[in-house]
């Protein structure tokens, strides 16, 4: 049994958040008690200050700042809305409440602080995190759930009314739901020595069934398509915290490569945020090269999927070998496969075969 | 078998009452209201009085009325205009074209015609005669009952009284019956009252209807235009018929008087020059010039310092050797030998100061003649323009009073062209933009149209104002759909280029539109500087409310943040945006 051995994270940054929030609030306050118009100072977001770093392996704002002043009177309704932001973020911390986007758009309204539409009140937030340098979560705002885990992880909570309480991970069998109270647990225990991610929802329960979890000491946890903000966070605390080693399963086209490639180097949107990423962590399958070796039954690409390919040969991210070839067979042979593919050799094929020959070439590595 | 018979002027109008715009009951009690008012004004316009005019108008008989107004009304105007001389007032009243504006001046009315056929109305719908006092402010009023011999185109007198003067009263009051359709016409003859108000801010004007609402249009001010002085007709205007009609009165023997005389600013040198162009300049056989004729043509000229400095000091020698060699037929000629630098027209005056010219007696003209005469008017193009005295615009400040007054409007703005022709016919184009008040909200503009004072209430679509007003692109002059604007266009002539008989609206002259279209070009110009303003103080208002609603906001947050009790003080911050905005203006 592997023990947490860092210290409780989530405290840390809690901790970090509310004072980068006070900071943020005493800045400007002071400014405005000096009798001058306040404003603050960001990176700016645009595309041609978004860089791909191959040192952090992922995307990174450039040198570009963007001023918001208050004086300004295209500014300030923004500049105001940001603030209130950061205030709402402060209170939601501090009473340790959750919410999301939908929650803050309309919560917004009660301040007197309408925002147009949701578009708005995400960029808003977005502007607080650029500012900040935290993410949503951090500031309690949550997605919607999506998102599970299974496997031999004991966890702690931290949400009201939970301090303290542990629990494992596998207590339920159709998994944990990746929420806020699991988002921000401690770490207590694992058993497990790899995370295996899993695109698809039909996939994860055939694993949990076949017992997966067990035979590969494993920690499952399903993405449900392109994975949260929160559930990449999560592998990222996984990967470097429990020092797990991650594999990413996905359906055998352009887009689940794609699904893969942001849990591993992050998204263009998120340019201005650490911490989502897990840059280790590997891309297991379906290859286009497993297409053919394993003779799956396939679709052809449409030419959407083709397009997509085509960008993503031109994306900075996708340098390596390994992209290069799969990009390059998706394209030679045209055709795609989903992970239920495997069924074709009978329903524990993808257990018993593919997914111990592909632990192993990825552990190789 | 075809018979003929001659028709009068009544008889005539009896019978084509629609030319005179007596269409429909509705339309006639409009028209006849209009007509009538419209004497009464031109007629203490005449005497440069304030006009007081009175209109009243009453249900003859209820039970007679229809369900829709149509029944018979007895309309009763009184004014305090000039008056009519008693022996006048029979055929001022009871014979068609018999008037006092018909003459070349600016007044309302222009024949005379529709005050009659107002009154020659009511007795075809109602045989009932009409009652006509007047006193010119002497020591008696005269009262006439009469009606119009319509075949005969005379006044039946029924009934005439003279009372003493006691008050000293001067003016007119007219009471007829007619049938009409009042209700149908309520709207228009209100928009009629209200916008000779407008455009008459002197003037007081009071009206009873039916139903016994008094409506008061109050005069803002007594001061009047200034009257207009009468014309004499200018060439550019005349046809055969004018110019032989002037023929008929003239005492001038020749030519170079006629037209001196007869026409509007015809001088010497222009009357001259003009019939030299025009090839009825008969001069001397320079070979049988008289001795005596040539000393007074050397005399007239060395006397004079203006011919001098053309001829130089002339001897009768220079002449006498000059006529010897002369091979021209006629002086003009045989002078321009002498002296080729001079000007023929110079030449000219000069023959003409020595009594050398010679021209026909106008009365001995023959018909080709006198249309080669006219036509050649027309195709001269040196006649000075004719000038403006003749006509009575309002004037900027009482149309910017009228207009106040009847509107109420934020904005106004009022322009009065240069006088222009058409023609031969002075006008004159005044035009006003007037913004919010009581005008309406409208997608199109509201437009008042005046012609010679008077309200232009029907065909409104046909009218060139219309025409120049939709070509134009309101969007330049900040002008949106929805914005309540109105336009006022006010054209003074001698003669007003109505399409119709009906005085309804105004025909496309090249000339008056051009007019029109700078004048109101110029008023929308300060319009668009008004609106530019305004719409920066509307601006200006908005952002500092925008920073009125979010300081205050960012200051608590922020308290709330930094965990402060205390919000910080933006008092001066505010202070400062406003003081910011006013300095940059």
């Amino acid at each position: 049994m592997k023990r947490k051995e860092s210290e409780s994270s989530t405290k840390k940054k809690k901790d970090a958040v509310l004072n980068d929030l006070r900071e943020f609030g005493g800045e400007l306050y002071g400014q405005m008690e000096k009798g001058k118009f306040p404003w603050v100072e960001m990176p700016s977001r645009s595309t041609e200050n978004i860089y791909y770093s191959p040192d952090v392996r992922q995307y990174i704002l450039g040198e570009k700042s963007v001023k918001r002043h208050a004086r300004n009177i295209r500014h300030i309704k923004p500049f105001t809305q940001m603030v209130w932001a950061g205030f709402f973020a402060s209170e939601l911390v501090k009473n340790r409440k959750t919410s999301t986007l939908r929650d803050v758009y309309y919560s917004a309204q009660a301040y007197e602080m309408t925002f147009k539409d949701q578009p708005e009140s995400n960029n808003i937030l977005t502007d607080l995190e650029t500012a900040t340098g935290f993410a949503r979560e951090d500031f309690n705002v949550f997605p919607e759930e999506r998102s599970a885990l299974f496997g031999d992880l004991t966890i702690e909570y931290t949400v009201p009314g939970y301090e303290g309480k542990q629990l494992n991970m596998t207590s339920h069998p159709d998994g944990v739901m990746i929420g806020p109270s699991v988002v921000s647990a401690e770490f207590a225990k694992t058993g497990c020595d790899k995370v295996i991610a899993i695109e698809k929802g039909g996939l994860f329960t055939r694993f949990i069934e076949e017992r997966v979890h067990e035979k590969f000491n494993a920690l499952l946890v399903l993405t449900a398509g392109q994975a949260p903000r929160a559930t990449r966070h999560f592998l990222n605390r996984l990967n470097t915290e429990l020092d797990l080693p991650v594999y990413i399963f996905t359906d055998g086209d352009p887009w689940g490569m794609h699904i893969a490639m942001v849990i591993i180097s992050g998204s263009a949107n998120a340019a201005h945020l650490r911490g989502l990423t897990t840059p280790d962590a590997k891309w297991g399958g379906v290859y286009a090269t497993d297409i053919v070796d394993y003779k799956l039954p396939t679709d052809p690409l449409t030419d959407v999927d083709i397009k997509r390919l085509h960008e993503l040969e031109k994306d900075p991210r996708y340098t390596g070998d390994l992209w290069k070839r799969e990009i390059k067979t998706f394209l030679k042979i045209k055709k795609k496969a989903e992970q239920e593919a495997f069924s074709r050799y009978g329903l524990t094929y993808i257990v018993d075969e593919y997914l111990p020959a592909k632990l192993e070439e990825m552990s190789a590595d | 078998m075809v018979t003929f018979q001659e028709i009068s002027p009544a008889d005539f109008f009896y019978r084509n009452r629609d030319i005179a715009g007596f269409t429909n009951p509705s339309r006639a009690i409009f028209v006849s209201i209009r007509e009538l008012v419209e004497n009464s004004l031109d007629s203490a316009d005449q005497m440069s009085v304030p006009p007081e005019v009175y209109v009243r108008l009453t249900e003859e008989d209820a039970s007679t009325t229809t369900e829709s107004g149509n029944g018979v009304y007895r309309l009763l105007i009184m004014d305090n205009g000039s008056g009519i001389a008693a022996r006048h007032i029979p055929s001022a009243f009871g014979q068609v074209l018999f008037g006092s504006n018909y003459k070349l001046k600016q007044a309302r009315g222009t024949f005379g015609l529709g005050g009659t056929m107002a009154i020659l109305y009511g007795q075809i719908t109602t045989h009932k005669p009409v009652l006509v006092k007047s006193s010119t402010g002497g020591s008696k009023v005269y009262e006439f009952k009469m009606m119009i011999d319509i075949q005969r185109n005379r006044p039946l007198i029924l009934d005439r009284k003279t009372r003493r003067n006691k008050e000293n009263w001067r003016g007119t009051i007219v009471e007829y019956s007619l049938e009409g359709d009042y209700y149908r016409a309520m709207s228009k003859i209100l928009e009629y009252l209200k916008q000779t108000a407008l455009l008459t801010p002197y003037a007081d004007i009071k009206f009873v209807d039916p139903k016994g609402r008094l409506y008061m249009f109050n005069r803002v001010t007594t001061k009047m235009p200034p009257p207009p002085t009468e014309t004499l007709t200018h060439p550019y205007g005349v046809d055969v018929e004018t110019l032989q009609r002037i023929i008929r009165v003239t005492e001038s023997r020749n030519l170079l008087d006629f037209m001196r005389k007869h026409f509007h600013r015809v001088g010497q040198g222009t009357s001259l020059s003009f019939l030299d162009f025009a090839g009825f300049i008969r001069t001397p056989d320079p070979k049988r010039l008289k001795p005596e004729a040539v000393a007074r043509l050397v005399e007239t000229n060395n006397k004079s310092k203006k011919f001098r400095k053309f001829f130089g000091r002339i001897t009768e020698e220079q002449i006498k050797v000059g006529l010897k060699k002369a091979k021209s037929q006629d002086m003009i000629a045989f002078l321009k030998s002498i002296f080729p630098n001079v000007d023929r027209t110079i030449i000219l005056r000069l023959l003409a100061s020595s009594g050398l010219v010679r021209t026909k007696n106008p009365k001995k003209l023959k018909p080709p003649e006198i249309v080669k005469l006219v036509r050649m008017m027309k195709q001269y193009t040196d006649f000075l323009p004719p000038d403006a005295s003749c006509l009575s615009p309002l004037g900027e400040d009482l149309l910017r009073a009228g207009i106040l007054k009847e509107l109420k409007p934020e904005f106004i703005a009022v322009s009065q062209r240069k006088p222009s022709t058409y023609a031969g016919h002075p006008f004159i184009v005044e035009t006003a933009i007037a913004y919010g008040g009581d005008i309406p909200k409208k997608d199109d503009i509201v437009v008042y149209r005046f012609a010679n004072k008077i309200p232009l209430l029907y065909d409104e679509a046909s009218d060139v104002s219309i025409r120049v007003i939709r070509s134009i692109n309101w969007r330049r002059y900040k002008v949106a759909s929805g914005m309540p604007i109105a336009i006022l266009v006010h054209l003074c002539s001698t003669k007003v280029p109505y399409k119709t008989v009906g005085k309804e609206f105004i025909a496309d002259r090249p000339e008056v539109k051009v007019e029109i279209l700078n004048g109101i070009r110029e008023v929308a110009r300060r319009l668009q500087t008004f609106l530019a303003k305004r719409e920066h103080v509307a601006k200006e208002k908005k952002r500092l409310s925008v920073f009125a609603k979010y300081l205050p906001k960012i200051a608590q947050f922020s308290t709330d943040l930094a965990g402060k009790t205390e919000a910080p003080d933006i008092e001066l911050l505010l202070k400062s945006v406003r003081k910011y905005e006013t300095e940059g203006k």
